[in-house]
């Protein structure tokens, strides 16, 4: 691991690696019967360092399941993750512990996101006092000078979160995810809980922080028109599987899976007119899944093979990406 | 590159340069102004307030206050036994001529300190066990649950009887006796308060900084739990002071000399209708004491509702 050649490597190796990840969850119907809901499937996903990573699908396609299998907030049924080149499948918590100070998660609801009986010193003083053990005169300088790297005066120090604007309470909740050096920063919807007006001020801060601190983002989002902003890649899911992942631009300017065109076309544009256009049917129940392509009951494009046999997410259009599809692997679209 | 950290204002106030050196909390005084605020717009909060002091006042003041210190023990004065209530005697004298007055005066302290001990050792006991049993689960959470069940299934003073009978008679064994079936309450109501609350959003964001176990429930949890447990508290003083009364009327309390509301009501019953003041005066003191502190704990309950401020 010493060797300078080695160390390359690592640094060129993404920050992290997940492969094959699937989670199920057990979930009861009844008394005496339960099944198994499969919330990600055989996710193969990695966040280069230093890049932001945009995860876009829609409500329960298993966004936030992935961003928490990556932070092992739970725990994977099947497949690995790699942080910094440490397997973290199966580390117990004990294990966990000095990896938490590398990385963190900014919550969507930064008002549910802070303990309504902690101030906003206590809040942000926590990650510091629980991997430090922190305290004094030293503790308050800390927390002091990362409340002001996110912009919030000192008199915030003893508010509660009661006594905050949103935007302020998602500052504290920056503050404290900053103040251990991680390395990966999840976002989970970070700003669609502000105001629109409070929304572009954090968005602008968070890309400052990414580029000042060189940290990697997994960006989870619903809003396109912010990740193609904030992210370098991006991934599209459907129904727990990735179906399209590739360079923010090229997917999103011109996606090649039709569940990321269909997403696409659903965002509302200036000059448009008309009605939107949207993709038939409502998202399949997860408990069971269409055969084949998960996709194929609501695709236009969908042939005998899709409703058979799974695509796999393969090198496809320009090359710079993967997609699962075998329209587009055939060439049909 | 953009600089790291340039100073962005917080949302429509003006940036500063560095935090000011960290001020007294103001938050808490406020908390404080509100809440009695939210009380005192409730007659029967104030009433069971008021009452709550009262008792507690006399508690505190008893042995200075009561005009026949003697009259605690065993002071006997047969010329004035069993006289009606007089402006000598307010609420009268009992079978061996000690005022009355005095001796329920006195009694406050032990039915007050005793409702209170049980409550608050209940509390420590249980609430723990529920807040752990609401956030661990699977088995350690069956084995805690179905005990709390096993008491729960007995009714608590029959049982508090049972202990009370195998332990011996006297009022620190009763005071045991109401713990241990007053415990398994705190138990069903920290769980499932805890049961919500684990699934917050900032149980997980401690759990992301790397917080140990114990820390996320008694920094995260327990505190957030808090508010329902105080109301019960509230109201279970009164039932404690009622209970411990109960095992005192019955002869397995408190014993006779000792000021002690029940069993100076197991003694006066003996002496009624006649002598009516004797009973009346303990047991309207129990009355008291019971009312107050339900009246309170529904008027804290009020107040701790997060729906009525907090938005």
């Amino acid at each position: 691991m010493s060797t300078p050649r080695s160390e390359a490597v690592a640094a060129m190796a993404p920050l992290v690696e997940m492969r094959a990840v699937t989670k199920r969850f057990r979930v009861r119907r009844g008394a005496f019967h339960t099944t198994e809901i499969a919330a990600v499937s055989e996710v193969d996903l990695g966040l280069p360092r230093g890049t932001a990573v945009g995860l876009v699908g829609e409500s329960g396609c298993g966004k936030s399941t992935v961003a928490r299998l990556i932070l092992r907030l739970l725990d994977p049924t099947a497949g690995s993750i790699r942080f910094d080149g440490t397997d973290i499948t199966t580390l117990a918590e004990a294990g966990l512990r000095p990896l938490r100070r590398r990385m963190q998660l900014i919550h969507q609801n930064p008002s549910a996101a802070l303990n309504p009986r902690m101030t906003a010193f206590a809040s942000i003083a926590e990650p510091l006092v629980v991997q430090e053990g922190a305290r004094g005169g030293v503790l308050v300088e800390r927390v002091a000078a990362l409340m002001a790297e996110v912009g919030l005066p000192g008199e915030f120090l003893h508010r509660y979160p009661h006594e905050m604007s949103g935007g302020q309470r998602q500052r504290v909740c920056i503050a404290r995810a900053l103040a251990l050096g991680p390395s990966l920063v999840v976002l989970d919807e970070p700003t669609s809980a502000l105001d629109v007006s409070v929304q572009a001020q954090i968005l602008e801060f968070l890309q400052s922080l990414r580029s000042g601190h060189g940290l990697t983002y997994l960006f989870i989002s619903h809003n396109l028109a912010v990740v193609r902003q904030v992210c370098d890649r991006v991934a599209v899911m459907y129904l727990g599987r990735i179906v399209e992942e590739g360079p923010a631009d090229a997917v999103l300017s011109a996606p090649l899976h039709p569940y990321a065109q269909a997403l696409l076309a659903a965002v509302p544009r200036l000059r448009q007119g008309g009605v939107l256009p949207s993709v038939a049917g409502d998202p399949p129940n997860p408990a069971s899944p269409p055969s084949g392509c998960a996709f194929h009951p609501r695709c236009r494009f969908a042939e005998a093979r899709c409703r058979t046999e799974r695509p796999d997410l393969v090198a496809g259009g320009d090359g710079e990406r993967r997609v699962a599809c075998h329209a587009v692997a055939e060439g049909r679209i | 590159m953009a600089p790291p950290a340039t100073a962005v204002p917080a949302d429509g106030l003006p940036a500063q340069p560095a935090p000011r050196a960290p001020q007294p909390a103001t938050g808490s005084a406020r908390a404080w102004r509100l809440a009695l605020w939210l009380l005192s717009r409730s007659f029967s909060s104030m009433l069971g307030l008021a009452l709550v002091l009262f008792i507690v006042t006399l508690a505190l003041l008893g042995p200075w206050i009561v005009p026949y210190p003697a009259d605690a023990e065993g002071a006997i004065n047969l010329l004035n036994k069993l006289e009606p209530p007089s402006a000598a005697h307010w609420f009268g004298t009992d079978e061996v001529g000690r005022d009355i007055l005095t001796r329920v005066i006195l009694g406050t302290r032990v039915s007050l300190l005793a409702g209170l001990a049980i409550t608050l050792a209940a509390t420590a006991i249980g609430a723990p066990l529920g807040v752990l049993a609401g956030y661990s689960g699977g088995r350690l959470r069956e084995t805690i649950m179905r005990i709390t069940d096993m008491f729960l299934s007995v009714p608590g003073l029959v049982l508090s009887l049972a202990i009370v009978a195998a332990l011996g008679p006297g009022i620190g064994n009763a005071v045991i006796a109401l713990i241990i079936v007053w415990w398994p309450g705190y138990v069903r109501l920290a769980e499932s308060k805890t049961l919500a609350i684990k699934e917050e959003p900032y149980v997980e964001a401690a759990r992301v900084v790397g917080a140990s176990r114990a820390r996320i429930l008694f920094r995260h949890v327990l505190p957030n739990c808090l508010s329902p447990l105080i109301v019960k508290m509230s109201m279970d003083v009164g039932q404690a002071i009622l209970a411990v009364a109960s095992l005192g009327f019955i002869g397995l309390g408190a014993r006779p000399p000792e000021p002690e509301w029940g069993a100076m009501i197991s003694v006066a019953r003996t002496y009624m209708p006649d002598w009516w003041w004797y009973a009346v005066a303990p047991g309207a003191f129990i009355y008291v004491s019971v009312l107050g502190f339900n009246l309170l704990g529904d008027g804290l309950r009020d107040i701790l509702d997060p729906r009525s401020h907090r938005g």
